[in-house]
């Protein structure tokens, strides 16, 4: 048993602390030691892919209580590559942060920023129901700090909507384990998994209904319709890196979904047949369309991106919702590329409202430093739409090969195609009345004028920018690396023997109890 | 007794869910501590009801399974801790706009600041 695999959730849990106790009023300190923490978390976050990297599945038993007893912290390839993702996000965030100077213009930033980073890496490694919940709540409540930091009556009321919403959804969450655990006498995912298939299915009213429960749940955090009203105001009120770290909280929810419904009901379960199975697709297309809507019809920029955000991730529901490993691939593949143009694109828009002081999509005089942004914001709407060159029009082309031999071919087809072209009208109206029109608008003479980005800011968005560019390059390997974590999920064998059958402390009661069964 | 704590459980849903559906925050907390006490209840509830046993595995025939009371706990713990941080952000939401409605203000995008339409 190794240690390493709970490190991600520990070291920013004692950072976060240290940070507020000892460099409260050091503005300096707090960034390197924020810095150093992200970093240490992409070694880390590495060095655990690269081990689960051959299919091996790593586990640490809290405590050493053997499993379903205790608690179970379980790395295998998706989790460590989802953990991975967060890490690199949370460093390129971080960067702008500070170079926008985003972390000045409130207190504890960055303690929350560990908080956050805790609860997203604790509920991609978690091996309990139970437990995500606990790391869901970690990660929301620093959200909720993080969302409303640096004040101001917009973001507050936003603030209250995005808190209510998900403390509904929490609610929500509760009641479906207890139903859970009603039912089976477990929230262990491996164990359920196993448990699931001696329910009576003359008896399957509660089971039923605790899965359609979690898949809401899970939908409220993948912000699919009809549950993603919270999403707009609060992605596009909150602080800008804020909202880029965001970026990768709504594909907490598309993971937890790929989780449990692949290994515990999965497709093949009788006791869940006819649920999610015919129910997601519809609300995933139709999330898809909407999205791009927004996208036409947002009258911000801040609205945009986050119509776009709605959009893409209707793109990977659609993708997950078919449940077969090469859909499921496509959708690995897929959220990598949404995570990192979405972060930018919200990066990017925070350029544009550093420069020009407001984000409506009307013709403003150019602003310093308009043209290296307007660049930035070209090739991340092109990622973003899903135009070729980059990795967005890869993506798309796996989601419409995934489909290709399915029922619902026809309708998967003409919504993504169709929507990719309004979202590509979309952008391309919002990009060339901000950035073109600018040329044509003449300053008025005591207009003030704004001092252009810091370069870290550039740095950072720069960076993800290239990560795009070589999610696009190196498609072939991440593909690979994809349908590899896709067939692990469909043969979910190694996951479970691995986390019941490691002996620990009561492993012998375990045995016994097995003896006296048969 | 599964009879009453059964119609406790639904009565303090329904009256939850109701209160979520109001305009303004004051209702909408109240309704989230309603749905949160219920849910509180049905986890306790989701180990079966089981009176005047030991929830602790001993040798004696009939015990309360401990499992949903350390859930519970940590549910009790977990939502009261947020019910706290929605109250104090909408307090502050509601001193600094002057209005404790849930819902986005109608907005002009056209007008500059984006001022709120009378």
């Amino acid at each position: 048993m190794t240690h390493w695999i709970i490190l991600p959730v520990v070291l920013p849990a004692i950072l976060a602390p240290f940070i507020v106790l000892a460099a409260r009023y050091h503005v300096g300190i707090q960034r390197v030691f924020s810095i150093a923490g992200v970093i240490a978390q992409i070694v880390l976050a590495a060095s655990l892919a690269w081990q689960t990297s051959d299919g091996t599945v790593l586990l640490y038993q809290l405590g050493d209580w053997a499993a379903p007893f205790g608690i179970v912290v379980v790395g295998d390839r998706l989790s460590t590559m989802m953990v991975l993702l967060t890490a690199i996000l949370g460093l390129f965030v971080l960067l702008y942060s500070i170079g926008s100077g985003w972390d000045t213009r409130g207190r504890h930033f960055h303690a929350l920023f560990q908080f956050q980073l805790m609860g997203i890496m604790g509920a991609f490694l978690t091996g309990d129901l139970f437990n995500l919940f606990v790391f869901f709540e970690v990660l929301l409540i620093a959200s909720y700090g993080l969302m409303i930091h640096a004040g101001g009556n917009a973001r507050l009321r936003a603030g209250v909507q995005y808190v209510l919403f998900n403390l509904m959804g929490s609610t929500l969450f509760l009641f479906a384990l207890g139903a859970i655990y009603a039912e089976t006498g477990t929230l262990n995912m491996a164990d359920l998994a196993q448990r699931l298939s001696s329910v009576d299915p003359a008896e399957t009213v509660g089971i039923r209904l605790a899965a359609v429960l979690l898949l809401m749940v899970f939908a409220v955090k993948a912000a699919l319709l009809p549950l993603h009203f919270w999403l707009p105001s609060s992605y596009a009120e909150a602080p800008a890196p804020v909202a880029a770290l965001f970026a990768i909280m709504t594909k907490v929810g598309a993971y937890a979904i790929i989780r449990v419904y692949t290994m515990i009901f999965a497709p093949g379960v009788a006791v869940t047949a006819g649920l999610h199975d015919v129910w997601l697709l519809p609300a995933a297309l139709a999330s898809l369309a909407l999205g791009m809507i927004g996208v036409l019809a947002a009258r911000s920029l801040d609205r945009l991106v986050a119509f776009s955000v709605i959009g893409s991730m209707g793109m990977v529901m659609v993708t997950i919702s078919l449940f077969t490993p090469e859909s499921i691939a496509a959708a690995l593949y897929y959220i990598i590329h949404s995570t990192l143009a979405a972060a930018s694109l919200f990066l990017i828009t925070d350029l544009v409202a550093h420069g020009r002081g407001d984000l409506r999509l009307t013709a403003q005089p150019f602003f310093a430093g308009g043209r290296r942004t307007a660049g930035l914001f070209f090739v991340a709407a092109i990622a973003m739409a899903g135009l070729p060159p980059l990795s967005g029009f890869i993506g798309k082309l796996l989601i419409l090969d995934a489909a290709f031999d399915q029922d619902s071919m026809r309708w998967i087809w003409a919504i993504v195609l169709t929507a990719s072209l309004i979202s590509v009208v979309g952008f391309a109206r919002a990009g060339s009345t901000v950035f073109w029109k600018a040329r044509s608008v003449d300053p008025e003479p005591d207009a003030e004028t704004f001092p252009a980005p810091d370069a870290l800011s550039y740095v950072a968005v720069g960076g993800l920018i290239a990560l795009l560019v070589a999610h696009t390059v190196f498609a072939g390997p991440a593909y690979r690396y994809a349908t590899a974590t896709a067939e692990q999920l469909f043969n979910p064998t190694a996951y479970i023997t691995t986390v019941l059958e490691t002996p620990g402390k009561l492993s012998d009661a375990k045995a016994k109890d097995k003896e006296e069964d048969h | 007794m599964e009879f009453l704590v059964a119609s406790a459980i639904g009565i303090l849903t329904a009256a939850g869910t109701y209160m979520v559906m109001r305009l303004r925050t004051f209702p909408v907390i109240l309704g989230m501590s309603l749905l949160t006490y219920a849910v509180n209840v049905f986890l306790f509830a989701s180990g079966r009801l089981t009176v005047s046993a030991p929830p602790i595995l001993t040798d004696a025939e009939v015990y309360t399974d401990p499992l949903p009371q350390a859930l519970v706990l940590t549910a009790i713990v977990i939502s009261f801790g947020m019910t706290a941080v929605v109250v104090m952000i909408a307090l502050g939401s509601y001193l600094g706009a002057d209005d404790d409605h849930v819902n986005d203000p109608v907005i002009d995008p056209d007008a500059p600041d984006g001022e709120a339409k009378p």
